[in-house]
């Protein structure tokens, strides 16, 4: 199993220009990024619904587009399934009707068998004689999800499936739907812009900033060390400063002031490192500002401390003038007793340096 | 009494709702793929004969099918037909004149169709005339009814074109609303009154099917918007 994609398409003044692939046949591959940055739109270059202007994309060793070889392949001969948003289950045909509108080219008995299996694989016996308007949400996106299996596609590709639903009905059917991804026997391409989704369901990930896929990586890199800002900011990085390497394993941080020791290697063109809100250590300065040396040791000011749902997040002044958000449980920022002035110490395996590219901060 | 006139008008109606039906679908799929130059021009031409003065609309007619001018001589020539004062000529009034109202509510319905449904389906495999009339038709069906309901309703009381290019000939061309004028200007009170009663009935009941599809598609409508996560799915944007 194998997908390859390298595309470009320019869009007025946006240019997508995504690579990746998705080597094994039971590897689910995130596309993540913001609202709007091209990630719907490279799922509709791989299903046939927009034409790339150049590149090439491979299907398990078919060419399904190469723009040098003139191949294009319709979106019904490429054997792609495609989830919608907003499933697109259609609004005239009851649920049977439309599983059934999945399975072409057999005849009438195959076809009822067909219907029924998936029926059955989905468990949404008793709904056949329904339309998709007197369903829930969450057997809205069963229908929609049998419907593309009856048609056995090689490769499924899901666009946001959770955006139209909320709450523990989502819950409920991302369970669902990591047993259906795990069962299908081809790869699959996950659309999402929420990174605790990508976590879960996800093996690999590529992160995509206005229209540009970043290299590849596997789910527990992306949050670990993540090598770029798009990447960092994207897995909810909340803490990142322009920084230039200063000599070996050293990063002088211009936001905060601060120059700060990495165990992580400096990339080439490093200009920017990050730090996940949950890492620091925080402990109250007590006033004496000359004790508050030492590595990877940041004073600050409380700016404002924030109430959150199951913890406190405060907002920090660092020397460099940028802030800094420290989140930790509520618990432990009562037991500082509401200090003025802190210190923050990080352990050098947290401080990331990053690539910030030409992308800039957003 | 002589029902001519009602019979006339129905079938008027009925042929040129016919013909109004399949060429405002065609054309209004076409000025809805269209790219944005060629539609606002399309949409101009097509739906000119909607604020035009019916005279005008039957002066050009005649212009185009007079047994005088180059089309209409080349007609009576060549296939022996004659496009004026008989009772199909009223078929080509009434059709250019009812033709936008078809053309813009089954526009509205087309250009408000979901197209991630076309794609859905071209994903499983199916063609795009399955998709045509399985998905697309059924899913703008209610505007379209609309669109030939109103078409008809508007062939049918049509005057203005239809009195230019067939007059009034008693038992040939005449039509209620030629009959109601003719009636009238011959002093027959009693008779123009019983062709407007007949007239308000024929209104009436057809005002009455618009309704009934109206409230009908609105119906589906609220169902259709919780199916489709807010997306507005129904025809009547242009009503």
């Amino acid at each position: 199993m194998s997908l390859s994609v390298d595309v470009k398409k320019r869009l007025g003044a946006f240019t997508l220009d995504v690579s990746f692939e998705v080597e094994r046949a039971d590897e689910t591959l995130a596309l993540l990024g913001p609202s709007g940055c091209g990630k719907s739109m490279t799922l509709k270059c791989i299903a046939g619904i927009v034409c790339p202007d150049e590149g090439r994309i491979v299907l398990n060793d078919r060419v399904l587009f190469d723009s040098e070889k003139r191949v294009n392949l319709r979106p019904q001969e490429r054997r792609v399934g495609y989830l919608f948003q907003n499933y697109a289950l259609f609004p005239n045909m009851t649920v049977e009707q439309n599983i059934a509108a999945g399975v072409l080219g057999v005849d009438k008995a195959e076809r009822a068998r067909r219907v029924a299996e998936q029926v059955e694989a989905f468990r949404i016996g008793g709904l056949e004689k329904k339309r998709p308007a007197q369903l829930s949400g969450g057997q809205q996106q069963r229908v929609a999800l049998a419907r593309i299996m009856a048609s056995r596609p090689e490769l499924l590709l899901l666009d946001e499936p959770f955006s139209a639903l909320d709450g523990f009905l989502r819950w409920q059917l991302e369970l669902e739907l990591t047993d259906t991804l795990r069962q299908f026997p081809g790869g699959s391409v996950y659309v999402s812009h929420n990174r605790d989704e990508v976590y879960r369901m996800c093996d690999t990930v590529c992160v995509v900033s206005q229209g540009r896929s970043e290299e590849k990586l596997s789910v527990p890199e992306l949050f670990e060390t993540p090598s770029t800002l798009a990447a960092a900011l994207i897995s909810g990085c909340k803490n990142v400063s322009a920084a230039e390497p200063a000599g070996a394993g050293a990063l002088r941080c211009a936001d905060w002031g601060v120059e700060l020791r990495t165990s992580l290697p400096v990339p080439a063109g490093c200009d920017h490192a990050g730090i996940r809100a949950h890492y620091f250590e925080v402990e109250a300065a007590g006033g004496s500002a000359a004790g508050a040396q030492g590595e990877n040791r940041i004073p600050c000011t409380v700016e404002r401390v924030i109430d959150n749902t199951f913890s406190t997040i405060v907002m920090l002044g660092t020397p460099g003038g940028g802030q800094i958000r420290y989140e930790c449980d509520k618990g432990k920022w009562a037991s500082l007793g509401d200090p003025s002035r802190v210190a923050l110490r990080i352990a050098p395996e947290f401080v990331m340096p990053l690539v910030g590219g030409a992308d800039g901060r957003p | 009494m002589d029902w001519y006139p009602l019979y006339n008008s129905v079938r008027i109606a009925a042929v040129s709702t016919v013909i109004v039906y399949f060429l405002g679908i065609f054309l209004a799929n076409v000025v809805a793929r269209a790219p944005r130059l060629i539609k606002g021009v399309l949409d101009v031409v097509l739906t000119l004969p909607l604020v035009l003065p019916p005279t005008v609309v039957g002066y050009l007619l005649l212009r185009v099918f007079g047994p005088k001018r180059v089309l209409g001589a080349w007609l009576l020539e060549t296939f022996g037909i004659k496009l004026t004062m008989v009772w199909y000529a009223a078929i080509l009034a009434t059709v250019v004149v009812s033709f936008p109202l078809m053309y813009r509510t089954a526009r509205g319905a087309f250009e408000s169709f979901d197209e991630n449904l076309a794609d859905a389906a071209r994903t499983l495999g199916r063609s795009e005339r399955w998709i045509f009339w399985r998905v697309k038709m059924p899913f703008c069906q209610q505007g379209i009814v609309a669109g030939a309901v109103l078409a008809f309703a508007r062939a049918l009381g049509e005057y203005g074109a239809t009195a230019m290019i067939c007059g009034y000939t008693p038992g040939t061309t005449a039509t209620v609303s030629t009959t109601v004028y003719q009636l009238w200007r011959t002093n027959d009170d009693a008779g123009a009154l019983m062709w407007v009663m007949v007239n308000l009935a024929i209104s009436a009941v057809v005002l009455l099917a618009m309704n009934w599809f109206e409230q009908k598609s609105k119906a589906t409508d609220a169902r259709g918007r919780s199916a489709h996560g807010g997306r507005a799915r129904l025809a009547g944007g242009a009503r």
